[in-house]
């Protein structure tokens, strides 16, 4: 077991450096820098700026050398002294500006995972052993629509029916007397009362994928013959159920958790986007638009880290569920 | 051996007759080719049926906007902005019965009582609604010039889905931007399709190391958040290029990255396929790779391809929705469903005006359809299952 968990820890750690190349390149790859940006904002503003101007801001900036000195300065940076670069735009270390945002989306992803199993495991339990009953129907319903419906739009239609029917928004992260308090008891209370609607809101295609697994695994296995041996023996219904079909039925849920993870972040910045979270997604955006190549790359990075850190929690879990997998064995 | 086995698979075959004359259904399934046994079994799907036919429309609709539309996408009516939504009248306010509908003009107006402005329909002027309307002109497909509309009023203004803040027909624009957001999808998917096509197969095909790196480098691609990655690459097209390079390089993008799924199904039936006995006679009988797998492997599995473009097609009109609702896809003069729902933002926009929510309506209305279809055709892709 403690070999498997570090050749796979050795994996994530390779992923990570290869995708920290990518991120580089990527936010890289537009054409332009900041210093140009920068030039124009202030021209538009009614500055005049010569372009012995721009140059000695990209120098400053340190934004003249080639991209792979730039890039080996940033991973060393990060890796050596935790260091994410500075922010252009808002002149900070991009690990202050993160600080508190990166908490949050961290929370709101986390909370989703936890909304997105502690429904769906039971609801397809329950789909699985009362097939064909009206909460069977619809659970499936639900589930069509929650997964044609992209997060972010789901949030519209939320924001739409909160203000339309109830007169109130649902967005936000906390309430106003709390949005500029510092962290306390109450406040976390607060938190927590916000945070369902964007669970909710990304959690659904999840929840609505992971019934419809639950109950075809579960479906397929309580009609096999282990089960009916098991019956035979005496033991308990709710007990026999629990201690054997459904760990086996647990096998692709688990399995799954790390793309789940992948998906939820992937959404999460359109939804931080409509909701007004004060979270890292409005501010990967301008970050991108602004070309803040440390801010917006700190961010795609952390997103990375963070599917990555999901499979390989997903990769252990399964290990431990399965003793099948640890040992290499295919099934 | 392989000869038995098929013969057990066909599971849902109706019991062998008895009295030893064969019964005309019988006769029927038996003699029947794939393609009509996948009919059959996707037409015993209700939902895929009614998933069909709504694409049918999309599909109508994406060919002949212009005619359909009532209005040019870009033409305006500077007085009525953010115009509420006309509603088709039968009778008139004496309450008698027309066949032709008409509408009536929409003008607001303060109530002397509460002081709120109310939207009051002027019912002394009707316009009456004509089908085959000359209105704006247009050249449908690049060819045929015309100017006649489906349907369309001749005097007044006719916004069933009301306007936008410049006054433009939501309905037009609507159905304008149905032809973009299909067309993105279908060439996105072509992309994906070629090249999940071509690394599946020779993943699968040659296996051993070449597979090994092949399948880690998928690995590695399906770990990265697509849309994070997406909105940085879709940041990164220059501002300055025109809205229809923007519009074809983006395309591209949503098509690059989008084939890891399908290569991974290549590849899977591939493998399996690779070790059957037919393979191996055509082989031994002196076919090259190109032959086997064109011949013998593709059309094997070009079901459950087709099945996985299907489910997959969704996937690229919500890539193209997301992207350019944030403002980082397609831009304006190109409309797409996306483009048209940036107008529904923010929280004022929704309160104020809520028809500018109904691009919502298509795009769930696309990707249900797409969904269900998607169903229907992966239960109809391997006829003799269950």
């Amino acid at each position: 077991m403690a070999k498997f968990v570090i050749q796979r820890f050795i994996i994530m750690l390779l992923m990570l450096a290869a995708l920290s190349l990518i991120v580089f390149i990527t936010i890289e790859l537009p054409p332009g820098d900041y210093a140009d940006r920068r030039a124009l904002h202030l021209r538009s503003a009614g500055v005049t700026v010569t372009s012995a101007d721009v140059i000695s801001l990209r120098h400053t900036l340190g934004l003249d050398r080639p991209w792979y000195v730039r890039y080996l300065n940033w991973v060393s940076n990060i890796v050596l002294r935790g260091n994410f670069g500075q922010s252009f735009s808002l002149h900070l270390p991009v690990t202050e500006v993160l600080a508190q945002r990166a908490g949050l989306t961290v929370m709101l992803a986390v909370a989703t995972i936890i909304f997105t199993y502690g429904l769906a495991i039971p609801i397809g339990i329950y789909s699985a052993i009362r097939q064909y009953s009206l909460g069977d129907y619809g659970a499936t319903i639900v589930g069509y629509f929650g997964m044609a419906t992209p997060s972010f739009m789901l949030a519209l239609i939320l924001l739409y029916i909160s203000v339309m029917v109830f007169d109130t928004s649902v967005g936000g992260l906390f309430s106003s007397e709390y949005a500029e308090a510092s962290w306390s008891w109450g406040k976390f209370v607060d938190l927590l009362r916000h945070l369902w609607v964007p669970a909710l809101v990304l959690g659904l295609a999840g929840t609505a994928f992971e019934i419809r697994t639950m109950r075809a695994t579960l479906l397929d296995e309580k009609n096999k013959l282990y089960v009916t041996a098991a019956r035979a023996k005496g033991l308990p219904e709710w007990k026999l159920l629990m201690k054997y079909p459904v760990r086996v039925a647990l096998n692709p849920i688990v399995s799954t958790i790390g793309w789940e993870l992948t998906a939820i972040i992937a959404g999460a910045p359109l939804v931080s986007f409509v909701l007004a979270l004060p979270d890292t997604g409005p501010l990967f955006l301008t970050a991108l638009l602004d070309q803040d190549t440390y801010l917006s790359g700190a961010i795609l990075l952390m997103y990375a880290a963070l599917t990555i850190l999901g499979t390989f929690l997903s990769d252990v879990l399964l290990a431990m569920l399965d003793p099948r997998i640890r040992y290499g064995e295919r099934i | 051996m392989t000869q038995i086995t098929e013969v057990v698979d066909v599971a849902p075959r109706p019991a062998p007759p008895t009295s030893g004359v064969a019964k005309e259904a019988d006769i029927k399934y038996y003699t029947a080719s794939q393609f009509q046994l996948m009919w059959w079994k996707f037409r015993k799907h209700r939902l895929a049926l009614v998933g069909t036919v709504i694409l049918a429309i999309f599909v109508f609709i994406a060919l002949f906007a212009e005619f359909l539309s009532p209005y040019a996408p870009g033409s305006r009516t500077p007085n009525y902005l953010f115009g509420r939504p006309q509603v088709l009248h039968f009778t008139d306010a004496e309450g008698n019965f027309h066949l032709r509908p008409f509408t009536y003009a929409l003008a607001a107006a303060m109530d002397p009582e509460t002081f709120l402005l109310e939207v009051k329909e002027d019912t002394s002027d009707p316009w009456p609604v004509y089908f085959f309307v000359r209105g704006d002109p247009y050249k449908m497909w690049g060819v045929i010039e015309s100017d006649i509309h489906l349907f369309g009023v001749e005097e007044g203004h006719l916004h069933l889905l009301g306007t936008d803040q410049l006054g433009r027909d939501l309905l037009s624009r609507l159905l304008h931007a149905t032809r973009t957001s299909l067309t993105i999808g279908v060439v996105g998917l072509f992309i994906s399709f070629f090249l999940g096509l071509i690394i599946g197969g020779i993943s699968g095909f040659f296996g051993g190391t070449i597979d090994d790196v092949i399948q880690r480098f998928i690995e590695f691609i399906r770990s990265i958040p697509t849309l994070p990655l997406w909105m940085a690459l879709a940041a990164a097209l220059p501002r300055e290029w025109s809205p229809q390079r923007v519009y074809f390089t983006i395309t591209i993008l949503l098509g690059l990255l989008g084939w890891t799924h399908l290569a991974r199904r290549v590849r899977g039936k591939l493998l399996s396929l690779r070790e059957e006995d037919f393979v191996v006679a055509a082989r031994l009988a002196g076919s090259s790779n190109t032959r086997i797998i064109a011949r013998h492997l593709l059309p094997s599995f070009l079901s459950y391809i087709i099945v996985d473009l299907s489910i997959s097609f969704p996937y690229m009109i919500l890539a193209e929705t997301s992207l350019s609702f944030i403002g980082l896809g397609l831009r304006a003069p190109v409309i797409s469903w996306g483009v048209l729902l940036q107008n529904a933002q923010n929280i004022q926009a929704i309160a104020l005006y809520p028809w500018l929510f109904t691009p919502v309506a298509f795009v769930i209305i696309s990707v249900m359809a797409f969904s269900f279809v998607g169903d229907g055709m992966r239960d109809a892709a391997d006829p003799y299952s269950r």
